[in-house]
């Protein structure tokens, strides 16, 4: 027998029903449903709701009208934060008029010593301020990663109320999720000294988020 | 880990003189259990969503074997492979296997406390595998070569003091006093170690059985680190952590962090379903998982069944006046607090642990705070009676139980017995009524007085009462 079947058996055993239990519907039956737990009741204004959890978690939140203002907004605030002009950016996003703006941007996985990643976002929860980013050809997951900033630009009206609308969204737009779903809010930190809280342990310092007001589909 | 329970008493005595943990203990008290409190009066209620999350884990432990093989079965079909280890030595031993298929000669890792409990690191390094912790207070403690002590703030036992000095010997760089500070040295000395490392590890918060996802909670980033720049990924994690859905793992994420740091979401949540695809330019070439045992089925439809709905949060210790005043080092094992207590003899061998169930005073914080609803105090309660059920207690206190059995059976013995003894207290109280000395009780009245009873006993006031 091996360790698998053991485990499996003891389990079985210890829950008193047969071996093949496991396998008796009522498991893919729940998943089928998947219903919902008890979601906290918020205010319907998603955007403003979305800004102040992300605000809260030392992130900078800017509203323009469209995507074609995006790179403008991004170079105030590489220059207001003095950190260049040279970007890498998801191959997604290679389209906006980042040249126009000053900013130059790579379109590829990013690599050490990159100093700032712009990604977009499948959606943004409002609940608690957070982007939830999927990996994938266009969209390298270490682009939000290895930059000590970060920047993120999507529409505004990908904002979902709560966690389980974005998973709803994930399932009826993607099926599965991809290899790597990272839900990111805020600048990575660590409380790890003495519980005192430090922006940038890991990942980025800092993160501007940049919502637009038309879909990008639209430009 | 090797387990050192047995040395409770004697360690917590020591940990109590000890001014600079007790000085960290109260900084962890501050932070935590404030933070919790303040995070979770955001909340519409508390008792809705613990009871809801406490069905979500006690729904996956009734079908646990089922949810295990959907969780498989999306895995696998995902280009990840499962592997089943029974005790840590077999998944050390699967961690060295896939190493060695795949040329593996350093690996980073992000905090996992099922490879503490595996002592994963020693058997890497047995196979001249080059191991680096990357969460900052692991490293610390990888550096100074010690165990945790707490299973969320790794590292609350040491202050910025030792850790610049630490620092300033390993690293060899100047000494820095600001924390901001040693954060950076921390992060630009391990940045290389991610990006040559040959395989990441970490272990998974849960498992979610529709997807075939490992999820894994963080805040600094390096989780991600080690699950996205190695060729291979291996997660290491106990068969309790599958949860069936999406929406359940929402359910837990509104409790755990709220619950662990006083935070509304960590920095980052992670669902990593599969190895890279064609396609994918990032991502590990190989995912494995490891489903560890350990102990774990055999609680399965048993009295402590319900410690494996754990969610690891960490409150129980916090909330916890034994563990506030001790500190982790002192429970011996790796998981410390009201959980540990309960784990460490349900893993580890009840004998090993005797002290355990007894570092305790059943004021009931731990039961209370618990996002999942584990009644802490009652297993607590429950394995000190299956200590006296086993004749495990000491003959000492066996005798002395026996004794009073004896007599409290003999209702004429009683009476006089206790009048004699509440005579003799009230007469050795003295002038200012405090025993200064107990007998036999010498630890428990060097720090307080007893006070003395006034000389009549219970039956003495009840009897006049019936008179009036």
């Amino acid at each position: 027998m091996s360790a698998r079947q053991r485990i499996l058996a003891r389990i079985a055993a210890g829950l008193g029903h047969g071996a093949e239990a496991g396998a008796n519907g009522a498991v893919d039956g729940y998943i089928e449903r998947h219903p919902r737990g008890p979601v906290p009741r918020r205010a319907p204004d998603l955007v403003p709701r979305f800004r102040e959890q992300a605000e809260r978690l030392s992130s900078t939140v800017l509203e323009v009208p469209a995507p074609g203002p995006v790179p403008a907004a991004v170079a105030a605030y590489l220059a207001a934060h003095g950190l260049g002009t040279e970007t890498v950016c998801w191959p997604d996003l290679a389209g906006l008029p980042w040249a126009a703006s000053g900013v130059r941007a790579a379109a590829r996985p990013a690599r050490a010593g990159d100093m700032v990643g712009i990604t977009g976002a499948f959606c943004a929860i409002a609940e608690t301020g957070t982007l939830m980013l999927l990996s994938g050809e266009d969209t390298p997951a270490t682009v939000s990663l290895l930059p000590e900033t970060h920047v993120a630009v999507l529409p505004a009206a990908r904002i979902v109320p709560a966690m389980e609308d974005a998973w709803d969204l994930l399932r009826a737009e993607r099926g599965v999720p991809p290899r790597a779903v990272n839900l990111v809010s805020g600048p990575s930190r660590t409380a790890d000294i003495e519980q005192t809280v430090t922006l940038g342990a890991h990942g980025p310092y800092r993160m501007l988020i940049v919502l637009t007001g038309e879909d990008f589909d639209d430009v | 880990m090797e387990c050192s329970a047995g040395e409770f008493k004697h360690r917590a005595a020591q940990k109590l003189g000890d001014v600079k943990l007790q000085a960290a203990l109260r900084r962890l008290q501050d932070k935590f259990v404030d933070g919790r409190a303040a995070a979770l009066a955001e909340l519409d209620g508390f008792d809705s969503l613990a009871d809801a999350a406490a069905a979500v884990r006690e729904r996956a432990l009734a079908d646990l074997d089922g949810y295990l093989l959907r969780f498989e079965r999306e895995a696998i079909a995902r280009g990840a492979h499962v592997h089943w280890a029974e005790t840590g030595a077999d998944a050390n031993r699967i961690v060295v296997e896939i190493a060695a298929a795949h040329g593996v000669r350093t690996a980073a890792k992000s905090k996992s406390m099922v490879s503490e409990e595996c002592g994963l690191n020693h058997a890497l390094e047995q196979a001249g595998i080059r191991v680096t912790e990357t969460d900052l207070g692991e490293y610390i403690l990888q550096l100074a070569q010690e165990p945790p002590s707490h299973i969320v703030a790794p590292v609350v036992h040491k202050s910025k003091e030792e850790i610049s000095e630490l620092f300033h010997e390993k690293h060899h760089t100047p000494r820095k006093t600001d924390i901001a500070e040693l954060c950076r040295e921390a992060r630009e000395v391990l940045r290389p170690a991610f990006l040559g490392a040959d395989m990441g590890i970490s272990g998974a918060n849960f498992l979610v059985a529709e997807t075939g996802s490992a999820v894994i909670v963080t805040n600094e980033g390096n989780g991600r680190l080690v699950t996205t720049l190695p060729r291979v990924h291996v997660v290491i994690t106990g068969i309790e952590k599958v949860v069936p859905t999406l929406e359940d793992l929402a359910t837990l994420l509104r409790l755990l962090p709220r619950s662990a740091t006083g935070q509304a979401i960590t920095n980052y949540v992670s669902l990593l379903t599969g190895a890279k695809g064609e396609r994918d330019p990032d991502g590990p070439e190989q995912m494995h998982v490891i489903l560890l045992d350990n102990g774990r089925s055999r609680l399965l439809g048993d009295e402590l069944q319900s410690i494996l709905r754990c969610i690891r949060c960490g409150a129980c210790m916090n909330h916890c006046p034994v563990y506030q005043n001790v500190g982790g080092h002192a429970y011996g094992w790796v998981y410390p607090g009201p959980m540990g207590s309960v784990l460490t003899p349900a893993y580890q061998g009840l004998e090993n642990a005797l002290d355990l169930p007894h570092a305790c005073t059943m004021c009931g914080a731990c039961g209370a705070v618990c996002p999942v609803r584990i009644p802490l105090p009652d297993l607590l309660r429950r394995l000190r009676e299956r200590q006296t059920e086993r004749g495990l207690r000491p003959w000492r206190e066996r005798l002395a139980l026996r004794l009073w059995a004896w007599t409290a059976k003999r209702a004429t013995l009683y009476a006089v017995g206790t009048r004699a003894a509440a005579w003799l207290l009230a007469r050795a109280g003295g002038k200012d009524r405090l025993l200064h000395r107990l007998p036999g009780a010498a630890g428990w009245s060097a720090g307080r007085d007893m006070p003395a009873p006034p000389g009549r006993t219970f039956r003495d006031l009840y009897r006049e009462r019936g008179r009036r």
